[in-house]
């Protein structure tokens, strides 16, 4: 459990705010924090991996003491075993894509470079220079920087903000399988709720600089006008214009798939790619035993 | 004539290097310490660095020459313990010149570490990696054309050093007898064919020199538009 109670005031355009954040998080979780620009979630983020200051308060993780102002404790970031994934991603330039890599690992093990090269399809541009890279590549080699580090503790700031549809499809699948694979408690700002429902275990909603609200993602973003008796959350595969109506194919939990009929006026905002809610209100669900 | 010559320009470059070299292993961590730190006393301690630049050199010297002196307590200090007397010495005017030099070194790197992301250190502290290796695997590297702009000018300020070294260490042959104070001596003895030989070898060298930076920097640009 990673237990945060902490204080910072935070200079923003819009004025002073206090950030108050008082939390727990379970080991193992895939947080995302989510909420308007300078409410303070890189702060959060920041003060976590011990590169800002909490005006005051506490942070535990586990039993080990990383912040606490009354105590004047404050462990170093090079103590916490912890990586931290930049919006800049900070990639250094005097290195090539395999040397800053190779940097973060605390034991040099050339074997599990090579590994982490092929997973994120970087085998080929290893040579290379991040300068020379595009966004969606040097993205690739920050995540893969974060966990040749082998953290204990997994800090990603909007770490597919500036990529295209496609390829932030590619890398949520790409953190969703490091997030897997290595169990590693994962704490991720994001602004983008298709990102959040794909990866998130939990979401916390920032707002003038505290928690408004926290849960599952499903119930942090439905509704709650609707009172529908059939809930179901899955992604649109496809739109098909026949005639006055369009058949939208929404696939859940990877494998089911939903056909909805919809009129041009329900489709306004809603694009294949997207996360969406299909729910029945009128009809009494019916249920049978399977098999 | 000619073994004076070359001794001249044995001195200045003799000179001119060791001032470089200990500015190196000095300036590297004044510019880290000022570009990052915070104290209050930061743009005193700025401010005493680059004195030098505006300073005329007279100034200095004549404080280097109070500093020396056996009847000051630094001197006397020197000279008992040591034997040594640095004014009218190689020494003394070496000491004198990487004083002077100081601002050449330390501005250029300091500005290279400034215009450096603050998440390169970030990310580097992330990683586990202490700020010295941070230091050498990370900041250094990425701030090679502002060293070598550093380096260079040092050197060509040193090479061009004249009211200090005439200051501390006089006119001496082999001693601290320099190229930019040759020139002026041979001027007034009227050996204009001497003076003229020093005066286009500095001309050169300094050209040379700064037309390397210019390029460097050119390239470094170019590199990073890649």
């Amino acid at each position: 459990m990673i237990y945060i109670d902490i204080e910072k005031m935070l200079h923003t355009a819009d004025g002073k705010v206090n950030l108050a954040i008082r939390t727990e998080i379970p080991m193992g979780d895939l947080i995302a924090l989510f909420g308007p620009s300078g409410v303070g979630k890189t702060t959060l983020l920041r003060i976590l991996a011990g590169l800002t200051v909490p005006d005051k308060g506490i942070v535990k993780y586990g039993r080990l003491v990383w912040f606490d102002a009354h105590n004047r404790v404050n462990i170093s970031p090079q103590r916490r075993n912890i990586s931290y994934m930049f919006q800049d991603y900070a990639l250094f330039p005097n290195m090539t894509v395999e040397q800053n890599i190779q940097f973060a690992q605390p034991v040099k093990n050339a074997k599990a470079v090579d590994e982490l090269l092929s997973i994120f399809g970087l085998s080929e541009l290893k040579k290379c220079k991040p300068n020379g890279l595009s966004g969606g590549q040097k993205q690739r080699v920050a995540l893969a920087r974060s966990l040749a580090r082998k953290p204990q503790l997994l800090l990603l700031d909007e770490p597919l903000s500036s990529l295209d549809a496609e390829m932030r499809c590619t890398l949520q699948n790409e953190i969703a399988r490091a997030h897997e694979l290595s169990g590693i408690t994962t704490i991720m700002v994001s602004h983008d709720l298709n990102e959040i429902f794909r990866l998130a275990t939990q979401v916390f909603c920032i707002e003038n600089g505290s928690i408004q609200k926290n849960g599952k993602p499903e119930d942090v973003f439905s509704d709650n006008s609707v009172s529908g008796k059939v809930q179901i959350t899955g992604i649109i595969a496809r739109i098909e214009k026949q005639d006055a109506i369009n058949i939208v194919t929404v696939i859940s939990g990877g494998n089911q798939i939903i056909k909805v009929i919809a009129f041009d006026s329900d489709l306004e905002h809603l694009f294949v790619g997207d996360r969406v809610m299909v729910f029945s209100k009128a009809f009494n669900p019916i249920i049978s035993k399977l098999n | 004539m000619d073994a004076a010559f070359f001794e001249t320009l044995w001195v200045t470059f003799k000179l001119a290097c060791s001032t470089t070299v200990i500015l190196i292993v000095i300036g590297l961590p004044v510019a880290y310490w000022l570009a990052f730190s915070r104290y209050k006393i930061k743009p005193f301690i700025e401010a005493l660095v680059s004195m030098p630049m505006v300073l005329p050199p007279s100034v200095i010297g004549y404080y280097m020459l109070v500093v020396y002196s056996p009847r000051n307590w630094f001197g006397a200090w020197l000279g008992k313990a040591f034997d040594i007397r640095l004014a009218f010495s190689f020494e003394g005017v070496l000491i004198a010149s990487v004083i002077f030099s100081l601002p050449f070194m330390v501005q250029p790197l300091q500005n290279g570490f400034r215009s450096l992301p603050d998440s390169y250190r970030e990310a580097s502290y992330t990683l586990g990696k202490s700020k010295i290796r941070t230091f050498f695997n990370v900041l250094i590297p990425n701030i090679k054309p502002s060293f070598i702009t550093a380096v260079a000018l040092t050197f060509a300020h040193s090479i061009g050093e004249f009211g200090v070294v005439l200051m501390v260490g006089g006119n001496m042959p082999g001693q601290t007898r320099v190229a930019s104070i040759a020139i002026y001596d041979e001027v007034q003895a009227l050996n204009f064919s001497i003076a003229n030989r020093y005066a286009l070898i500095l001309f050169l060298v300094s050209f040379v020199i700064l037309a390397t930076i210019y390029s460097v920097n050119k390239k470094q640009d170019a590199w990073k538009m890649m």
